[in-house]
């Protein structure tokens, strides 16, 4: 094969450019972490969120979430009472829907309720790390995928930020960051997670309502926990495998 | 070779598609990126840059590594279980770090081939500096309402207040020390 100067000087550099890429390899990951020991999900207790919104505070600290944005939020149901006659007719005018309200996600709390009518709760939501993930499937470019340890993740250096997962997240967690231009979303705190410690959401909970569990720890509180109380995901009916287990939660919730 | 006589052409044509099939695989060798397909569709390696951000919340135990004389007041009361830094805020910040401007086209394409390394992420650790940097020390007027504010909404046995009626604008800390909050446990160090 002959190559004349000229096209030597054109090809060296394209050859430089593509060596690099095979040298750049794959960083290591945690050193003793096995990805194939963990599950990871999530466990909210309702009964003992209090709506302070620490956890939306601390995860915008840990993961320079942008103002507006949510990797997680937490949502005040006020739901009406239905008062009923011994025949069964309802005597007031409940409000078929519930009243959801999430002033900035909850960052900074919720206005005082008064009216002490009805039922009202805390929902604190974020990615429910789906074991069969919507999301995921609908990427073209395989920038978004659940990780062997059950983590839904976005590869930001890889994403195009067509914004198909953001339609496809029937619980609507993800979001495309201003700046990046790119998919966005709780990662689990999978830099924590991996090094041992747990979320920021959970390290900032006062009162317990947030647990990160992992499902493949047989020492987990989990397992007696998801036996003994009445644990639902969100949205059953979509069949999302759903690892964001919610303790008594209300069926007006959506 | 009688058969192959006016076959010429199709020789020619067979070897530019062989010659296309490797112009193709020895792109596709560079441009998909090595970790792409190690444990499905997507890059494998994207999982360690993932893992490798910085944590800013250190964690109750790296606090109570020297703060043990705390974690011990805490431990008697109430809030034995509220983490150090649900209040206290992270551990770990970050400086001011600059917008970065949205890379060109041609970065963004070389981006694609040659994964960039995560950014430098300038960070003050307290664990590692105590004395230059500090917690910021809560305003408890701020703090202790957040969470006590008398509210129909919250769970009905968690004590609340209402903050003008309860202190009248008295601090907090006079009657209630936040570590251990009852009152027989001292106000005001």
């Amino acid at each position: 094969m002959n190559i004349t100067r000229r096209q030597m000087l054109i090809l060296l550099p394209a050859a430089a450019v593509a060596w690099e890429a095979v040298l750049a390899g794959t960083p290591e990951a945690s050193s003793n972490y096995k990805m194939s020991d963990h599950w990871w999900g999530m466990l909210i207790d309702i009964p003992k969120c209090i709506g302070c919104g620490n956890c939306v505070r601390a995860c915008q600290t840990e993961n320079d979430v942008p103002d507006g944005h949510f990797r997680t939020w937490v949502e005040r149901y006020h739901r009406s009472d239905w008062p009923m006659t011994e025949s069964g007719e309802v005597t007031a005018n409940p409000l078929i829907v519930p009243e959801v309200i999430s002033p900035d996600g909850g960052k900074e709390g919720f206005p005082v309720a008064t009216d002490e009518s009805g039922k009202y709760f805390f929902v604190p939501k974020m990615c429910n790390h789906c074991a069969d993930s919507p999301c995921t499937q609908v990427c073209p470019v395989g920038a978004t995928f659940i990780s062997p340890d059950g983590v839904v993740l976005v590869d930001q250096t890889y994403c195009l930020g067509c914004a198909y997962c953001v339609q496809a997240c029937p619980y609507g967690c993800r979001y495309i960051h201003p700046t990046k231009e790119v998919a966005d979303k709780c990662t689990l705190c999978y830099h924590r997670i991996t090094k041992g410690l747990t979320t920021a959401c959970c390290e900032a909970c006062p009162t317990g309502a947030r647990q990160l569990v992992d499902l493949k720890d047989p020492k987990d509180p989990i397992h007696e926990f998801l036996k003994t109380h009445s644990v639902q995901v969100l949205k059953p009916q979509m069949a999302t495998g759903a690892k964001l287990f919610y303790n008594d939660l209300d069926g007006s919730v959506r | 070779m009688s058969v192959f006589k006016d076959a010429g052409h199709l020789f020619r044509f067979a070897g530019l598609f062989v010659l296309a099939f490797l112009v193709f695989l020895v792109v596709r060798h560079y441009v998909v990126p090595k970790s792409f397909g190690e444990y499905g569709h997507y890059r494998g390696a994207a999982m360690g840059e993932i893992a490798a951000h910085p944590a800013k919340f250190a964690g109750h135990d790296t606090c109570e590594a020297c703060h043990s004389d705390v974690a011990d007041k805490k431990s008697k009361g109430k809030h034995a279980h509220v983490n150090c830094e649900a209040c206290h805020g992270a551990l770990f910040q970050r400086l001011p770090n600059p917008e970065q401007p949205r890379p060109n086209l041609y970065k963004r394409f070389v981006a694609l081939i040659i994964p960039p390394a995560p950014p430098d992420s300038p960070l003050l650790r307290h664990a590692e500096d105590p004395s230059s940097v500090k917690p910021e020390m809560p305003d408890t007027a701020v703090l202790c309402a957040r969470c006590h504010t008398a509210s129909a909404a919250k769970p009905k046995g968690f004590p609340q207040v209402a903050p003008a009626d309860h202190s009248n604008g008295v601090p907090c800390e006079t009657c209630h020390q936040p570590h251990n909050p009852a009152i027989d446990a001292g106000g005001a160090k």
